[in-house]
């Protein structure tokens, strides 16, 4: 695999030969495990070890909580609290599944920001690319339909937020929603659908990471300096890689742990921190919570949602244009989709012929500014809607479309890069350097 | 290195503390200090009794505590009364048979019963289903040493009536400075309301903090057993991160050898 000259398996005895000959199951997992990685990866590329963990942690805790769950409307919060009281270690499993999608989530904010930083979505690594956001649309309809599951006052409210954004939809909104409800407003079809789907959706996502991994492994890491592997000869491809197994597995479960030592602090110490006490009173279609809020997952992409009134100019001329067929909240749907849909299209929006944001000295600030955005998104998500606060999720939104839409497609043609390395062995070389004097970027630091 | 990795644990928190900006407005709430706060507190026995007492002479008649069984009252990190008298405490609640359908005494399987009253909503998770605090600006990490604010908000609430009744539509309502606002709930806490068998003074104060500690173990009965774990889970991965440091090092030390010299 990855075009970068390397060692295959060899099968050396008749059993070896035998399975080899008619499944080259060894050899996959050999290639797999010992694909040469860049030597100059830094702290940043371990977030994927991370994802991993999450994924198959949501699994396994998620499918003993399954056996001890029932979605019925009547019985859903009760059968929550008697898995936190009554089953053995249930109140562990649950913490720890509730908390491990917030784990799940930060990590792959991580993973996504550092592609983007690095210039990982360009050529050759486009399907990655791709791959990876339907991954990540699939985590958030995961986590939102799990979220439903306990049927607390947020879960109920939430779902029947999210789902009205269905509805806004002009002409067939209506049927739309009725259909994915399963009935008029939020009841047991949706609960039991939704756990269906919550249950499905995380063996759709182990499908999509194996497609991710494939495809990486075809075109080779991305790295810090974001020049390529040489692949000419052997000799001169080991001088830039070394094998996965053991220099960057040791190295990412050392990684591992240390992010899984604040998370379990987290579970074991303060396990609600993250969640909303709303959600420990049952769902009562009759009382509204005066402040519905998504997870924080969700919050930056919450606002761009809301940031569009009717008062809006955008708005209005697209209300005028469309001879009155996309109204405000119809436009807020499309501009959250968006939002996400423009990331889908950063290869092709990126017209930089350099690869990595290290060398992209306008790049990087408008970069970090992106960084501040999201924070800032996120933290107006948080907000009632109202006031000052539309006002600035606006802002926000306009810059989260500018970066993606002209910032990036201009700088391209704007901006002077300085000049990457030539190879990774001599990036590899000067970091090594530097870190072991003083006064380095952290950034700049290969793994030890 | 390990400057970045902690740069990175911080950007994962702080990606993580926005939901707590989301609390509403809130009155005048102390900040109690109870001794189950921090990742080291654990439930104080004879205040979880006494806020047992509490619970049974002034919210029983019309709140309920439905997700509750008599039997955890002998939990030894929680109240930890003894079978005979959790047995006999129970007994003074009617509950009905769930396969005969007759009223009869409770026995430790049962739960407590439900709100007696419509208006009067379940205690079992009030404690975790009200917010005290979400500080340092709104971010909610203080409640790692402060607690998640519940428990305050419950004492709080019922040390809170300022003594100013009004009759609006036919209902009386009173002022409560922790609501902020009217409430419907008339105070239940009297000065001596209530007689503690260990002799501690029962000022209004008291009570709402001992009901409110009471409340708190009805919420998480198995907080101390979480936090044990948290414990020896964090011990764990502190020696197995070091290991994994050190094996790190030595395995990458001639790769950056090389790198420096060459």
């Amino acid at each position: 695999m990855s075009g970068i000259p390397h060692d295959h398996y060899e099968p050396k005895t008749n059993a070896e030969k035998w399975l080899h000959s008619r499944l080259p199951i060894v050899g996959l997992i050999y290639d797999t495990i010992m694909i040469p990685t860049p030597k100059n990866l830094n702290w940043m590329w371990i977030w994927g070890i991370v994802l991993m963990f999450c994924l198959v942690l949501q699994i396994v805790t998620g499918i003993i909580l399954a056996m001890h769950y029932t979605p019925h409307v009547d019985m859903a919060f009760a059968s929550v609290e008697h898995i936190m009281r009554n089953v053995n270690g249930g109140h562990m499993l649950r913490y720890l599944h509730q908390n491990g999608a917030m784990l799940f989530f930060a990590a792959v904010y991580l993973h996504i920001f550092r592609g983007l930083y690095y210039g990982s979505y360009k050529t050759p690594r486009e399907v990655t690319w791709i791959i990876g956001m339907l991954i990540y649309l699939a985590m958030m309809a995961t986590a939102f339909m799990g979220y439903v599951l306990p049927w607390g006052q947020m879960s109920f409210w939430g779902a029947t937020v999210i789902t009205g954004l269905f509805g806004a939809i002009p002409g067939i909104g209506d049927a739309l929603q009725t259909w994915l409800l399963g009935g008029p407003a939020v009841g047991n079809a949706t609960l039991n659908r939704f756990f269906s789907l919550h249950y499905l959706l995380p063996f759709v996502i182990v499908g999509l990471v194996i497609l991710h991994v494939w495809a990486f492994h075809n075109t080779g890491n991305n790295n810090p300096a974001g020049v390529d592997v040489r692949k000419t000869s052997k000799e001169e491809a080991e001088k830039d890689t070394l094998p996965f197994w053991p220099y960057f597995v040791i190295k990412d479960l050392f990684a591992l742990v240390v992010v899984l030592l604040v998370f379990w602090m987290i579970v074991g110490f303060m396990p609600n921190f993250l969640g909303h006490a709303d959600n420990y009173i049952e769902a009562n279609p009759l009382v509204t919570p005066s402040h519905i809020v998504p997870e924080w997952y969700f919050l930056p992409f919450y606002a761009i949602l809301r940031a569009f009134t009717s008062d809006v100019w955008v708005v209005i001329a697209a209300n005028w244009i469309s001879f009155g067929i996309i109204d405000a909240t119809f436009f807020g749907v499309l501009a959250m989709f968006g939002s996400i849909f423009v990331m889908v299209l950063v290869p092709w929006l990126d017209t930089s012929s350099v690869r990595s944001g290290r060398f992209r000295p306008m790049f990087k600030w408008y970069f970090w500014l992106l960084i501040v955005d999201f924070f800032v998104l996120m933290w107006a998500g948080a907000m009632p809607a109202e006031g000052i606060y539309t006002t600035i999720a606006l802002i926000g939104t306009a810059y989260w479309f500018g970066y993606f839409l002209v910032i990036l497609p201009l700088l391209g043609v704007l901006e002077k890069p300085t000049a990457p390395p030539a190879t990774i062995e001599e990036d590899f070389k000067a970091t090594t350097r530097k870190s072991a004097g003083k006064g380095v970027a952290p950034e700049q630091i290969p793994a030890e | 290195m390990i400057r970045k990795l902690a740069l990175s644990a911080l950007t994962a928190l702080s990606l993580a503390a926005s939901p707590a900006l989301a609390a509403g407005e809130l009155g005048e709430i102390t900040d109690y200090s109870f001794s189950f706060e921090g990742p080291f507190g654990s439930y104080d026995r004879a205040q979880i009794q006494r806020g047992l007492q509490v619970y049974t002479e002034a919210c029983a008649a019309c709140h309920g505590l439905q997700y509750v069984p008599f039997r955890t009252l002998t939990q030894e990190s929680g109240p930890a009364l003894s079978p005979d008298a959790m047995r006999a405490y129970a007994a003074t609640f009617e509950v009905q048979d769930p396969v005969t359908g007759d009223w009869r005494p409770a026995g430790g399987p049962d739960h407590f019963p439900g709100s007696g009253m419509e208006t009067a909503p379940d205690l079992s998770l009030m404690a975790k289903a009200r917010i005290g605090f979400s500080g340092p600006y709104g971010l909610g990490i203080n409640q790692l040493l402060y607690g998640i604010g519940g428990p305050e908000y419950i004492a709080s609430f019922l040390a809170g009536f300022d003594g100013r009744e009004e009759m609006q539509a036919g209902t009386m309502f009173y002022y409560n400075t922790a609501y902020d606002g009217w409430v419907s709930m008339a105070p239940v806490l009297w000065e001596d309301g209530v007689e503690y068998a260990d002799g501690t003074p029962a000022t209004i104060e008291q009570q709402a903090q001992d009901v409110a500690a009471f409340l708190m173990w009805a919420a998480e009965p198995k907080l101390a057993e979480r936090k044990k774990w948290g414990f020896i889970g964090s011990l764990f991965l502190v020696l197995l991160a070091s290991l994994l440091y050190l094996t790190n090092k030595r395995l990458w030390a001639p790769v950056k050898k090389q790198a420096k010299q060459g």
